[in-house]
Protein backbone atom coordinates (compact mmCIF):
# COMPACT_ATOMS: atom_id res chain seq x y z
CA UNK A 1 0.00 0.00 0.00
CA UNK A 2 1.40 3.44 -0.82
CA UNK A 3 0.93 6.46 0.81
CA UNK A 4 -1.24 8.96 -0.24
CA UNK A 5 -0.39 12.04 0.97
CA UNK A 6 -2.56 15.39 1.58
CA UNK A 7 -1.66 18.90 -0.04
CA UNK A 8 -0.04 19.99 3.14
CA UNK A 9 2.30 16.90 3.49
CA UNK A 10 3.15 17.31 -0.14
CA UNK A 11 4.34 21.08 0.97
CA UNK A 12 6.16 20.15 3.49
CA UNK A 13 8.30 17.80 1.16
CA UNK A 14 9.17 21.24 -1.03
CA UNK A 15 12.82 22.77 -0.42
CA UNK A 16 14.53 25.67 -2.07
CA UNK A 17 17.34 25.09 -4.45
CA UNK A 18 15.37 21.39 -5.41
CA UNK A 19 16.20 19.76 -8.45
CA UNK A 20 12.80 19.45 -9.46
CA UNK A 21 11.83 16.86 -12.59
CA UNK A 22 8.19 17.38 -14.11
CA UNK A 23 6.22 14.98 -16.91
CA UNK A 24 4.22 16.16 -19.72
CA UNK A 25 4.88 17.28 -23.31
CA UNK A 26 3.53 21.36 -23.46
CA UNK A 27 1.65 20.44 -20.51
CA UNK A 28 -0.23 17.41 -22.19
CA UNK A 29 0.50 15.25 -19.38
CA UNK A 30 1.83 17.71 -16.50
CA UNK A 31 0.45 17.43 -13.09
CA UNK A 32 -0.96 21.09 -12.79
CA UNK A 33 -2.48 20.29 -9.13
CA UNK A 34 1.85 19.12 -7.81
CA UNK A 35 2.25 22.84 -9.71
CA UNK A 36 -0.06 24.71 -7.74
CA UNK A 37 0.73 23.62 -4.52
CA UNK A 38 5.00 24.27 -5.60
CA UNK A 39 3.45 27.88 -6.14
CA UNK A 40 1.76 27.77 -3.19
CA UNK A 41 4.77 26.79 -1.29
CA UNK A 42 6.65 29.76 -2.56
CA UNK A 43 10.31 27.84 -3.09
CA UNK A 44 12.62 29.64 -4.81
CA UNK A 45 15.50 28.59 -6.56
CA UNK A 46 14.55 25.37 -8.20
CA UNK A 47 16.26 23.90 -10.97
CA UNK A 48 13.34 22.45 -13.59
CA UNK A 49 13.89 19.74 -15.67
CA UNK A 50 10.87 19.08 -18.21
CA UNK A 51 10.29 18.93 -21.85
CA UNK A 52 9.68 22.14 -22.52
CA UNK A 53 9.02 25.64 -20.82
CA UNK A 54 5.44 25.05 -20.64
CA UNK A 55 3.08 27.98 -21.06
CA UNK A 56 3.37 31.02 -19.24
CA UNK A 57 -0.35 30.15 -17.73
CA UNK A 58 0.41 26.67 -18.06
CA UNK A 59 2.82 23.83 -16.71
CA UNK A 60 6.13 24.53 -15.46
CA UNK A 61 5.76 27.87 -17.49
CA UNK A 62 3.41 29.03 -14.16
CA UNK A 63 6.44 28.39 -11.84
CA UNK A 64 9.20 30.34 -14.32
CA UNK A 65 6.34 33.41 -14.36
CA UNK A 66 6.28 33.14 -10.43
CA UNK A 67 10.15 33.03 -10.15
CA UNK A 68 10.96 30.51 -8.44
CA UNK A 69 13.20 28.68 -11.13
CA UNK A 70 16.88 29.12 -11.34
CA UNK A 71 17.68 26.75 -14.00
CA UNK A 72 15.41 25.30 -16.58
CA UNK A 73 16.64 21.83 -18.32
CA UNK A 74 14.48 21.71 -21.24
CA UNK A 75 14.45 20.43 -25.01
CA UNK A 76 12.55 23.41 -26.01
CA UNK A 77 10.90 27.04 -24.90
CA UNK A 78 9.62 28.12 -27.75
CA UNK A 79 5.83 27.99 -26.28
CA UNK A 80 6.93 30.32 -23.48
CA UNK A 81 8.33 33.87 -23.78
CA UNK A 82 8.71 34.69 -20.60
CA UNK A 83 11.71 31.95 -20.64
CA UNK A 84 13.35 34.29 -23.16
CA UNK A 85 12.60 37.27 -21.39
CA UNK A 86 14.22 36.12 -18.31
CA UNK A 87 17.24 35.01 -19.92
CA UNK A 88 17.61 38.06 -22.16
CA UNK A 89 18.07 39.74 -18.33
CA UNK A 90 20.48 36.68 -17.10
CA UNK A 91 17.51 35.66 -14.40
CA UNK A 92 17.51 32.36 -15.14
CA UNK A 93 19.87 29.83 -16.52
CA UNK A 94 18.90 27.52 -19.61
CA UNK A 95 20.64 23.92 -20.18
CA UNK A 96 19.06 23.37 -23.58
CA UNK A 97 19.04 19.16 -24.67
CA UNK A 98 18.18 17.46 -27.26
CA UNK A 99 14.55 15.87 -26.72
CA UNK A 100 15.53 12.31 -26.93
CA UNK A 101 19.30 12.90 -25.51
CA UNK A 102 17.27 14.24 -22.02
CA UNK A 103 15.09 11.14 -21.94
CA UNK A 104 18.23 9.28 -22.28
CA UNK A 105 19.83 10.77 -19.88
CA UNK A 106 17.67 10.62 -17.49
CA UNK A 107 17.08 6.53 -18.04
CA UNK A 108 20.66 6.64 -17.42
CA UNK A 109 20.47 8.01 -13.79
CA UNK A 110 17.15 5.95 -12.89
CA UNK A 111 19.25 3.01 -14.30
CA UNK A 112 22.45 3.27 -12.91
CA UNK A 113 24.10 4.06 -15.54
CA UNK A 114 27.16 6.96 -15.77
CA UNK A 115 25.98 8.26 -18.68
CA UNK A 116 24.69 7.47 -22.83
CA UNK A 117 26.79 7.72 -26.05
CA UNK A 118 24.86 9.42 -28.59
CA UNK A 119 25.55 10.79 -31.90
CA UNK A 120 22.88 13.63 -31.63
CA UNK A 121 24.59 16.88 -31.47
CA UNK A 122 27.82 16.05 -33.00
CA UNK A 123 29.52 19.01 -35.17
CA UNK A 124 26.81 21.33 -33.64
CA UNK A 125 27.00 23.84 -30.22
CA UNK A 126 25.76 20.80 -28.57
CA UNK A 127 29.25 18.99 -28.24
CA UNK A 128 30.87 22.05 -26.83
CA UNK A 129 32.94 21.08 -23.40
CA UNK A 130 31.96 17.40 -24.12
CA UNK A 131 33.92 14.08 -24.54
CA UNK A 132 33.82 12.69 -27.86
CA UNK A 133 34.23 8.91 -27.88
CA UNK A 134 34.73 6.70 -30.25
CA UNK A 135 32.95 2.97 -30.62
CA UNK A 136 33.55 0.38 -33.60
CA UNK A 137 34.66 3.31 -35.70
CA UNK A 138 31.64 5.69 -35.38
CA UNK A 139 31.73 9.24 -32.88
CA UNK A 140 29.22 9.73 -29.79
CA UNK A 141 29.03 12.55 -27.44
CA UNK A 142 29.08 11.17 -23.89
CA UNK A 143 26.37 12.75 -22.09
CA UNK A 144 26.19 12.48 -18.26
CA UNK A 145 23.24 10.93 -16.33
CA UNK A 146 20.44 13.50 -15.15
CA UNK A 147 18.82 12.92 -11.83
CA UNK A 148 16.58 14.90 -9.63
CA UNK A 149 15.28 15.61 -5.89
CA UNK A 150 12.32 15.27 -6.69
CA UNK A 151 9.81 13.92 -9.62
CA UNK A 152 6.32 15.12 -10.12
CA UNK A 153 4.09 12.76 -12.17
CA UNK A 154 1.24 13.38 -14.32
CA UNK A 155 -1.43 11.81 -16.68
CA UNK A 156 -1.30 8.53 -14.47
CA UNK A 157 -3.82 6.18 -13.64
CA UNK A 158 -2.96 4.60 -10.26
CA UNK A 159 -4.07 1.76 -8.67
CA UNK A 160 -4.32 1.21 -4.52
CA UNK A 161 -1.01 -0.48 -4.70
CA UNK A 162 0.61 2.35 -6.86
CA UNK A 163 1.50 1.37 -9.76
CA UNK A 164 0.71 3.28 -12.34
CA UNK A 165 -0.14 3.24 -16.18
CA UNK A 166 -0.89 6.51 -19.08
CA UNK A 167 -3.59 7.78 -20.25
CA UNK A 168 -3.01 8.08 -23.86
CA UNK A 169 -0.28 10.83 -25.01
CA UNK A 170 -0.11 11.96 -21.22
CA UNK A 171 2.90 9.06 -21.18
CA UNK A 172 5.71 10.60 -22.32
CA UNK A 173 8.28 11.82 -19.90
CA UNK A 174 6.58 10.23 -16.67
CA UNK A 175 7.68 7.21 -16.78
CA UNK A 176 11.47 7.82 -17.08
CA UNK A 177 11.01 10.43 -14.62
CA UNK A 178 9.51 8.29 -11.97
CA UNK A 179 12.89 6.30 -11.93
CA UNK A 180 15.01 8.78 -11.57
CA UNK A 181 14.08 10.80 -8.15
CA UNK A 182 14.38 10.60 -4.58
CA UNK A 183 11.17 11.23 -4.09
CA UNK A 184 8.50 10.37 -6.86
CA UNK A 185 5.19 12.21 -6.47
CA UNK A 186 1.80 11.34 -8.68
CA UNK A 187 -0.54 13.27 -9.20
CA UNK A 188 -3.22 10.65 -10.62
CA UNK A 189 -6.03 11.56 -13.31
CA UNK A 190 -8.04 8.45 -12.18
CA UNK A 191 -7.49 6.11 -9.37
CA UNK A 192 -9.06 2.50 -9.88
CA UNK A 193 -8.38 -0.31 -7.42
CA UNK A 194 -6.38 -2.85 -9.50
CA UNK A 195 -4.57 -1.88 -12.55
CA UNK A 196 -4.00 -5.52 -14.43
CA UNK A 197 -0.71 -6.38 -13.79
CA UNK A 198 0.22 -6.98 -17.51
CA UNK A 199 -0.88 -3.35 -18.07
CA UNK A 200 1.56 -1.15 -15.63
CA UNK A 201 3.99 0.65 -17.17
CA UNK A 202 5.51 2.28 -13.82
CA UNK A 203 5.51 -0.39 -11.16
CA UNK A 204 4.64 0.79 -7.40
CA UNK A 205 8.24 0.67 -6.09
CA UNK A 206 9.00 3.71 -8.10
CA UNK A 207 6.22 5.51 -6.47
CA UNK A 208 6.36 7.21 -3.35
CA UNK A 209 3.24 9.45 -3.04
CA UNK A 210 0.42 10.28 -4.42
CA UNK A 211 -1.42 13.27 -4.11
CA UNK A 212 -5.28 12.29 -2.12
CA UNK A 213 -7.90 14.18 -3.96
CA UNK B 1 -1.27 25.78 -54.92
CA UNK B 2 0.55 27.89 -52.49
CA UNK B 3 3.81 27.36 -52.32
CA UNK B 4 3.21 25.13 -48.94
CA UNK B 5 1.21 23.49 -51.00
CA UNK B 6 3.63 22.61 -53.75
CA UNK B 7 6.59 21.95 -51.32
CA UNK B 8 3.76 19.68 -49.40
CA UNK B 9 2.25 17.54 -52.15
CA UNK B 10 6.08 17.14 -53.91
CA UNK B 11 7.62 16.04 -50.71
CA UNK B 12 4.57 13.33 -50.33
CA UNK B 13 5.51 11.27 -53.82
CA UNK B 14 8.52 10.56 -52.05
CA UNK B 15 6.69 8.58 -49.12
CA UNK B 16 6.60 5.11 -50.01
CA UNK B 17 4.19 2.14 -48.92
CA UNK B 18 4.86 1.39 -45.67
CA UNK B 19 7.10 4.13 -44.39
CA UNK B 20 7.19 5.03 -40.88
CA UNK B 21 7.12 8.68 -41.22
CA UNK B 22 7.80 12.20 -38.42
CA UNK B 23 6.45 15.07 -40.14
CA UNK B 24 7.83 18.40 -38.36
CA UNK B 25 5.67 21.38 -37.42
CA UNK B 26 4.57 23.97 -40.22
CA UNK B 27 4.81 22.52 -44.28
CA UNK B 28 5.99 19.39 -43.24
CA UNK B 29 2.89 18.52 -41.30
CA UNK B 30 0.47 19.21 -44.39
CA UNK B 31 2.38 16.61 -45.95
CA UNK B 32 0.32 13.94 -44.78
CA UNK B 33 -2.79 15.61 -46.68
CA UNK B 34 -1.10 14.58 -49.96
CA UNK B 35 -0.50 10.76 -49.39
CA UNK B 36 -1.53 9.47 -52.51
CA UNK B 37 -4.37 7.12 -51.83
CA UNK B 38 -3.45 3.32 -51.68
CA UNK B 39 -0.40 3.58 -49.80
CA UNK B 40 -0.23 3.10 -46.62
CA UNK B 41 2.07 5.69 -44.49
CA UNK B 42 2.32 5.23 -40.84
CA UNK B 43 2.89 8.83 -38.88
CA UNK B 44 4.93 8.82 -35.78
CA UNK B 45 5.01 11.86 -33.41
CA UNK B 46 7.70 12.25 -31.38
CA UNK B 47 5.44 13.37 -28.29
CA UNK B 48 4.38 9.26 -28.40
CA UNK B 49 2.42 8.24 -30.67
CA UNK B 50 2.82 5.40 -33.81
CA UNK B 51 -0.33 6.09 -36.01
CA UNK B 52 -0.95 9.77 -35.66
CA UNK B 53 -4.22 10.76 -37.38
CA UNK B 54 -6.04 13.78 -38.23
CA UNK B 55 -6.69 16.57 -35.42
CA UNK B 56 -9.55 16.46 -33.92
CA UNK B 57 -11.89 18.71 -31.77
CA UNK B 58 -13.11 16.73 -29.09
CA UNK B 59 -12.29 15.92 -25.82
CA UNK B 60 -9.15 13.89 -25.58
CA UNK B 61 -5.85 13.43 -23.62
CA UNK B 62 -3.90 12.82 -27.29
CA UNK B 63 -1.35 15.98 -28.63
CA UNK B 64 0.57 15.68 -31.78
CA UNK B 65 4.29 16.74 -31.38
CA UNK B 66 2.64 20.39 -31.70
CA UNK B 67 0.70 20.04 -28.84
CA UNK B 68 -3.04 20.38 -30.76
CA UNK B 69 -5.74 17.59 -29.79
CA UNK B 70 -5.02 14.98 -32.50
CA UNK B 71 -5.91 11.13 -32.45
CA UNK B 72 -4.18 8.04 -32.92
CA UNK B 73 -5.02 5.25 -35.55
CA UNK B 74 -6.54 1.62 -35.62
CA UNK B 75 -3.73 -0.47 -34.84
CA UNK B 76 -1.35 2.48 -33.38
CA UNK B 77 0.51 2.35 -29.91
CA UNK B 78 0.76 5.14 -27.62
CA UNK B 79 4.79 4.84 -26.28
CA UNK B 80 7.10 6.83 -23.75
CA UNK B 81 9.48 9.26 -25.23
CA UNK B 82 12.49 7.10 -24.38
CA UNK B 83 10.48 4.50 -26.63
CA UNK B 84 9.61 6.96 -29.11
CA UNK B 85 13.15 8.16 -29.28
CA UNK B 86 14.58 4.69 -29.71
CA UNK B 87 12.25 4.99 -32.69
CA UNK B 88 13.97 8.07 -34.11
CA UNK B 89 17.85 7.65 -33.17
CA UNK B 90 17.83 4.06 -33.43
CA UNK B 91 17.20 4.18 -37.41
CA UNK B 92 13.65 2.92 -37.28
CA UNK B 93 12.01 6.12 -38.82
CA UNK B 94 11.91 5.56 -42.74
CA UNK B 95 11.44 9.54 -43.38
CA UNK B 96 11.92 12.78 -41.44
CA UNK B 97 10.55 15.95 -42.69
CA UNK B 98 11.18 18.82 -41.14
CA UNK B 99 11.36 22.98 -41.96
CA UNK B 100 14.44 24.65 -41.76
CA UNK B 101 16.29 28.33 -41.72
CA UNK B 102 19.08 27.13 -43.40
CA UNK B 103 20.45 24.31 -45.71
CA UNK B 104 23.84 24.11 -47.45
CA UNK B 105 25.14 21.92 -50.05
CA UNK B 106 26.85 19.44 -47.88
CA UNK B 107 23.50 18.34 -46.31
CA UNK B 108 23.78 20.25 -43.19
CA UNK B 109 20.99 21.88 -41.36
CA UNK B 110 20.36 25.15 -39.37
CA UNK B 111 16.67 24.88 -37.57
CA UNK B 112 16.64 25.84 -34.24
CA UNK B 113 18.33 28.93 -33.14
CA UNK B 114 18.99 32.52 -34.19
CA UNK B 115 21.79 33.38 -31.65
CA UNK B 116 20.48 37.05 -29.87
CA UNK B 117 17.31 36.86 -31.31
CA UNK B 118 15.41 33.65 -31.40
CA UNK B 119 16.33 30.46 -29.36
CA UNK B 120 13.22 28.06 -29.44
CA UNK B 121 15.38 25.50 -28.89
CA UNK B 122 16.03 22.39 -30.60
CA UNK B 123 13.57 19.99 -29.51
CA UNK B 124 13.01 16.75 -31.17
CA UNK B 125 14.78 17.42 -34.42
CA UNK B 126 18.82 16.92 -33.93
CA UNK B 127 17.76 13.18 -33.02
CA UNK B 128 15.24 13.11 -36.06
CA UNK B 129 17.93 14.41 -38.94
CA UNK B 130 20.75 12.26 -36.75
CA UNK B 131 18.47 8.53 -36.74
CA UNK B 132 15.86 8.84 -39.88
CA UNK B 133 17.15 7.14 -42.79
CA UNK B 134 15.93 9.41 -44.67
CA UNK B 135 15.73 13.23 -43.69
CA UNK B 136 13.75 15.56 -46.15
CA UNK B 137 14.27 19.71 -45.73
CA UNK B 138 10.99 21.70 -46.92
CA UNK B 139 11.28 24.87 -46.82
CA UNK B 140 10.92 28.74 -49.12
CA UNK B 141 13.62 28.94 -51.24
CA UNK B 142 14.22 32.45 -49.90
CA UNK B 143 13.50 34.72 -46.99
CA UNK B 144 13.01 38.25 -48.53
CA UNK B 145 15.05 37.71 -51.56
CA UNK B 146 17.77 35.65 -49.40
CA UNK B 147 18.56 32.50 -50.46
CA UNK B 148 18.46 29.65 -48.23
CA UNK B 149 20.13 27.01 -49.90
CA UNK B 150 23.95 27.84 -49.42
CA UNK B 151 27.18 26.81 -49.57
CA UNK B 152 27.63 26.46 -45.65
CA UNK B 153 25.35 27.71 -43.13
CA UNK B 154 25.86 30.49 -41.43
CA UNK B 155 23.43 29.54 -38.19
CA UNK B 156 24.80 27.37 -35.78
CA UNK B 157 23.77 23.62 -37.04
CA UNK B 158 20.89 21.22 -36.48
CA UNK B 159 22.91 18.54 -37.73
CA UNK B 160 26.21 18.17 -39.84
CA UNK B 161 25.65 16.30 -43.35
CA UNK B 162 22.37 14.68 -42.55
CA UNK B 163 19.87 16.51 -45.42
CA UNK B 164 19.18 13.94 -48.13
CA UNK B 165 16.72 16.14 -50.07
CA UNK B 166 15.62 19.62 -50.12
CA UNK B 167 12.34 20.15 -51.58
CA UNK B 168 11.63 24.25 -52.24
CA UNK B 169 8.77 25.85 -53.94
CA UNK B 170 10.66 26.23 -57.12
CA UNK B 171 13.03 22.98 -57.41
CA UNK B 172 14.28 19.28 -55.93
CA UNK B 173 17.86 19.42 -54.89
CA UNK B 174 19.52 16.00 -54.03
CA UNK B 175 22.19 15.97 -51.69
CA UNK B 176 25.07 13.71 -53.06
CA UNK B 177 28.97 12.97 -52.26
CA UNK B 178 30.35 15.49 -55.06
CA UNK B 179 27.91 18.04 -54.16
CA UNK B 180 24.08 19.18 -54.63
CA UNK B 181 22.67 18.17 -57.58
CA UNK B 182 19.43 20.07 -58.97
CA UNK B 183 16.52 17.16 -60.04
CA UNK B 184 13.51 18.84 -60.64
CA UNK B 185 11.81 22.35 -61.13
CA UNK B 186 8.75 23.63 -61.04
CA UNK B 187 7.50 25.15 -64.33
CA UNK B 188 6.85 28.78 -63.38
CA UNK B 189 10.24 29.22 -63.13
CA UNK B 190 13.88 28.24 -65.41
CA UNK B 191 16.67 26.61 -64.39
CA UNK B 192 18.60 30.21 -64.70
CA UNK B 193 15.69 30.97 -62.46
CA UNK B 194 16.56 28.91 -59.42
CA UNK B 195 20.53 28.63 -59.81
CA UNK B 196 19.77 33.16 -59.55
CA UNK B 197 18.03 32.02 -56.35
CA UNK B 198 20.37 29.86 -54.89
CA UNK B 199 23.67 30.52 -52.98
CA UNK B 200 24.93 27.00 -53.08
CA UNK B 201 27.01 25.45 -55.93
CA UNK B 202 24.37 24.01 -57.91
CA UNK B 203 25.40 20.69 -59.80
CA UNK B 204 22.77 20.55 -63.19
CA UNK B 205 22.89 17.12 -65.25
CA UNK B 206 19.35 15.70 -66.59
CA UNK B 207 16.82 18.39 -64.97
CA UNK B 208 12.83 17.24 -64.66
CA UNK B 209 9.39 19.13 -64.24
CA UNK B 210 8.53 19.10 -60.73
CA UNK B 211 6.87 16.23 -60.30
CA UNK B 212 2.82 16.31 -59.32
CA UNK B 213 2.10 19.45 -60.54
CA UNK B 214 0.21 20.71 -62.99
Amino acid sequence: MKKFIKKNEFINLLKDEMTISVGGFLTNGTPEKLIDLVIESKVKDLTIICNDGGFEDKGVGRLIVNNQVKKLIASHIGTNPYVGKLMQESKIEVELVPQGTLAERIRAFGAGLGGILTPTGLQTIVENGKQILEVKGQKYLLEEPLGADMALIGGAMADDNGNLKYSQTMRNFNPVMATAAEIVVVEAVKRVSEIDPEDVITPFPFVDYILED
Amino acid sequence: MNEKEIIASRIALELCDGDLVNLGIGIPTMVADYVPEGKHVTFQAENGIIGLGPLTEEETNIVNAGGVKATIKKGGAFIDTVTSFTFIRGGHIDVTVLGALEVDQEGSIASWIIPGKKVPGMGGAMDLVTGAKKVIIALKHTNNGQSKVLKKCSLPLTAANQANLIVTEMAVMKVEKDGLHLLEVHPDYSIEDVIKATEADLIINDVQKMKGVN
